[in-house]
């Protein structure tokens, strides 16, 4: 049975409004309620299940990130992962900590902990960088199968169907692999009550970068962090020829 | 990418759905007038010169008479009313309102004040050919005091525009409710809406501060103070807040607003037996104190059915009843502490089967989204009798299985929801069509059942068109003399909301 490595990052809470400071270096964040990232909790999700279905033997979450990052693994152990690690990067080095060190780390782990599997969300809703699941297959060198929307083990491995531009892709690949969770792969459980409790009880590892030898000097500078533009207010005209005309006006037509 | 990505954060914010549901049924009601056998009173009738006057007043654009126009602002947001209304203004001011009013008054035209037509008694449609006041316009904030709390704005302000409003100021509106994206907050106050919270912050006589308000005959009566004490003669703001457009035509209003909390949860836990979501509650209060901010029940039916009809998902699994429990605090690690403590003892004492608890925005407003939406669920079964009750909390849950008795098959589905904190119920009976047959078995059955158990009639939503003959069962004739007399000084040409609260004499 597979031993499965899950990431999970903690971002700012979806339904949270996005401010960007006023320097421009980046988003406000204190103060700010953050949760797991949506596709991690999918992928938590698709690895608690294959735990249930007896696919897989153990479920290891890993969480880069300040202390509150713990918290995020508390809800991926209440979601039914046995033990967490987390790997502490706080301040000034969480701020350009990049996915190529994300995928370091969960590489080096990958290793050590003799993991099979490496499932993470397709991508982080806070950068958006959609990297780490593809950098860390490189760094091991195993094959990966990425957006994924349905995930079945076979004897030879897996075979996974992916999310592509119109349409689905069904690939088989080996294991070791590494999967990134695309949005329909299922829909993450809520945690229960005696769950949350237990969650509380689960071995949780502290690490840091520096244990597992990987550098977190950046890549790549952020030079400017903007809003989007601001919608514009709409009117109301009196009929459809003055709307033609508008549209025309606009150059839309 | 992107795509699956934007369907992604469409699907979680579900926020829309109240207005899918609306317009998924098509067909026109039919006329309250005939559906409900009411004659109408002698007012004056709309004639060309009116609607120029009006005209004069308004810009052209304020005053709609096209049928198209005007036929949203007939018909109630449950589509049980329907007015025949011709004509529809729409004042920015408390002078146009003012001048309005003077006019309709001289002339015996009648008034239907209307907010965000959220009302669920019919109170906000004509029922004749009224005139439509709409506040819609009357949508500006006025000022903000960021340190007493005190919000002064006008009727027409959307309650969710103004708690949005608030929020970036760190305070929070006291009162929140499933319709909070098109109720106006002159609607709320018209109404005395209660919602969700009211449990935590109080209700509306205690957190508005003033009203300005206009009387039938143009009169402007200001009482648009924001000081949490004035006692200076009669206190005469709380006259308009629940008279439902009868008394007077809200323009501005002064509320109070509490603190935005730094910390707020969401518990939503299955329970065996209604029994045991009092005892819960009584322990929810003892627990939690001064944290709790909601303790709301539904049924099996309203969440299943709301999971089922809405495509919601239900975060736990079935069970025969449920709890959605709120905490509002200052401090998150104090209220998680106090939470945890509670939820051990309540899961090790057998009142909470199971369930799950949150601060994630996002899965609190999921929980949220299926409490708020059972109202609207069940709209697209059938025809929904709604019943909004108040009852002593040992009996809070008596009536559903007596009704589901009482109607058997005739009815598709009875289940009731609501606010236990409040002693405050909702009951939704569905039928497959609407039948006199079927409202005559809960007619005035339910509102005798009721007043046996000392409870309201009407709670929370008011007496509107649809509740007048049965007010009796709530209060009693001196009280009821007193509001004609007082209804007959405010108003004695009765052009403001007729039909509606007050029973004919
Ligand atoms: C999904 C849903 C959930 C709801 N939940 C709750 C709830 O939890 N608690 C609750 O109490 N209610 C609830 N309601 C009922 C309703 O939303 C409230 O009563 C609300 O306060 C009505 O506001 P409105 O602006 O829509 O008023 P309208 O429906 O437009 O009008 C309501 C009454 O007030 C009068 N009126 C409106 N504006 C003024 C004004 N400026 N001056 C004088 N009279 C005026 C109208 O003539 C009418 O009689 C709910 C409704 C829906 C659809
Ligand atoms: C030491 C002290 C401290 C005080 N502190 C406060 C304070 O902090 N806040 C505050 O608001 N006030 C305060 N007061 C004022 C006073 O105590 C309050 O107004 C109190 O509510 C009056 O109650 P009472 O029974 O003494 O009424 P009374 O003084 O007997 O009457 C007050 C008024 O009410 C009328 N009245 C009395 N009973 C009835 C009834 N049953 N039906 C109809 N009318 C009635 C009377 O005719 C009179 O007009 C204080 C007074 C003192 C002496």
């Amino acid at each position: 049975m597979a031993r499965v490595l899950v990431g999970v990052k903690r971002v700012i809470d979806y339904a949270v409004k996005i401010r960007v400071k006023p320097d421009k270096s980046g988003v406000v964040t204190d103060g700010v309620k953050h949760s797991m990232n949506p596709f991690d909790e999918i992928a938590v999700e698709e690895a608690v299940r294959m735990k249930e279905k007896k696919l897989a033997s153990e479920v290891i979450a890993v969480s880069c990130g300040p202390a509150q990052s713990q918290e995020t693994l508390r809800t991926a152990l209440a979601m039914g992962a046995d033990r967490a690690i987390h790997i502490e990067v706080a301040g000034a080095e969480y701020e350009t900590m990049q996915p190529i060190h994300v995928a370091k780390i969960l590489a080096k782990l990958s290793k050590d902990e003799k993991a099979d599997i490496v499932i993470v969300g397709k991508q982080a809703i806070d950068d958006d960088s959609n990297q780490t699941a593809q950098m860390t297959a490189a760094l091991l060198d195993w094959p990966q199968g990425t957006f994924a929307s349905k995930v079945e083990k076979t004897d030879s491995g897996l075979t996974v169907t992916r999310e592509i531009d119109g349409g689905l892709e069904t690939i088989k690949t080996k294991i070791p692999a590494v999967i990134s969770a695309d949005l329909r792969l299922n829909e993450p459980r809520y945690a229960t009550l005696p769950n949350i409790m237990k969650a509380k009880k689960k071995p949780l590892k502290k690490m840091t970068a520096k244990d597992l030898g990987v550098d977190l000097t950046p890549r790549i500078k952020v030079i400017s962090v903007e809003d989007p533009p601001v919608r514009q207010a709409g009117s109301i005209v009196p009929d459809v020829d003055t709307l033609i005309a508008k549209l025309k006006e606009g150059g839309h037509i | 990418m992107i795509n699956s990505l934007t369907l992604f954060v469409t699907y979680i914010k579900n926020f829309k759905v109240l207005n899918q549901v609306r317009c998924a049924s098509q067909v026109l009601p039919q006329f309250s007038s005939e559906k409900y056998k009411v004659k109408r009173k002698p007012f004056g009738t709309i004639e060309a010169s009116d609607v120029d006057y009006f005209k004069t007043v308004l810009s052209e654009d304020r005053v709609l008479t096209d049928d198209n126009d005007v036929l949203p602002f007939n018909i109630d947001w449950i589509k049980n009313c329907r007015g025949q209304s011709k004509l529809v203004l729409k004042p920015k001011t408390t002078q146009e309102v003012s001048t309005i009013l003077k006019y309709c008054n001289q002339k015996r035209l009648a008034v239907c004040p209307q907010g965000g037509n959220t009302g669920l008694v019919g109170g906000s449609v004509p029922v004749f050919d009224e005139i439509v006041l709409s506040f819609m316009l009357m949508n500006k904030i006025i000022s903000f005091d960021e340190i007493s709390g005190a919000l002064i704005c006008e009727a027409g302000c959307i309650l969710e525009n103004l708690d949005n409003y608030v929020r970036e100021r760190n305070l929070i509106m006291p009162l929140d409710l499933g319709a909070k994206g098109s109720c106006h907050i002159g609607g709320n106050i018209s109404t005395n809406a209660g919602g969700l919270r009211l449990l935590r912050y109080g209700n509306l006589h205690g957190s508005v501060l003033g009203v300005e308000a206009v009387k039938a005959d143009g009169t402007v009566i200001d009482c648009l103070k924001s000081l949490k004490k004035d006692n200076t003669g009669y206190h005469l703001k709380h006259l308009f807040i629940g008279s439902e457009g009868t008394l007077g035509l809200v323009t501005k209003v002064a509320i109070h607003c509490p603190a935005l909390p730094k910390a707020v949860s969401v518990g939503f836990f299955g329970v065996e037996k209604f029994e045991d979501i009092l005892r819960l509650y009584a322990n929810a209060k003892s627990s939690l104190g001064e944290i709790l901010s909601a303790f709301e029940m539904a049924d099996n039916d309203s969440i299943s059915s709301t999971a089922k009809n809405l495509k919601l998902p239900n975060p736990i699994s079935d069970y025969p009843f449920y709890v959605l429990l709120e905490t509002h605090g200052s401090d998150e690690a104090h209220d998680s502490e106090k939470l945890t403590r509670f939820l051990e003892k309540e899961m090790e004492s057998g009142l909470i089967l199971d369930g799950t608890v949150t601060s994630d925005p996002a899965k609190m407003q999921t929980i949220w989204n299926l409490r708020e939406n059972i109202a609207a669920a069940g709209l697209v079964e059938g025809y929904m009798f709604k019943y909004d009750v108040s009852l002593p909390l040992r009996n809070y849950y008596s009536l559903v299985p007596l009704l589901r008795q009482r109607l058997g098959a005739k009815a598709s589905r009875v289940y009731g929801y609501g606010h236990v904190g409040d002693g405050n119920i909702h009951i939704n009976v569905i039928v497959p069509k609407y039948s006199p047959e079927a409202s005559s078995m809960l007619e005035p059955y339910i509102f005798e059942e009721v007043a046996k158990l000392k409870g309201s009639i009407s709670a929370e939503h008011g007496v509107g068109f649809r509740k007048p003959q049965f007010i009796h069962y709530s209060k009693d004739a001196n009280a009821l003399q007193l509001m004609q007399q007082l209804k007959q000084l405010m108003d004695p040409n009765g052009i403001l909301n007729p039909y509606k609260v007050l029973p004919e004499i």
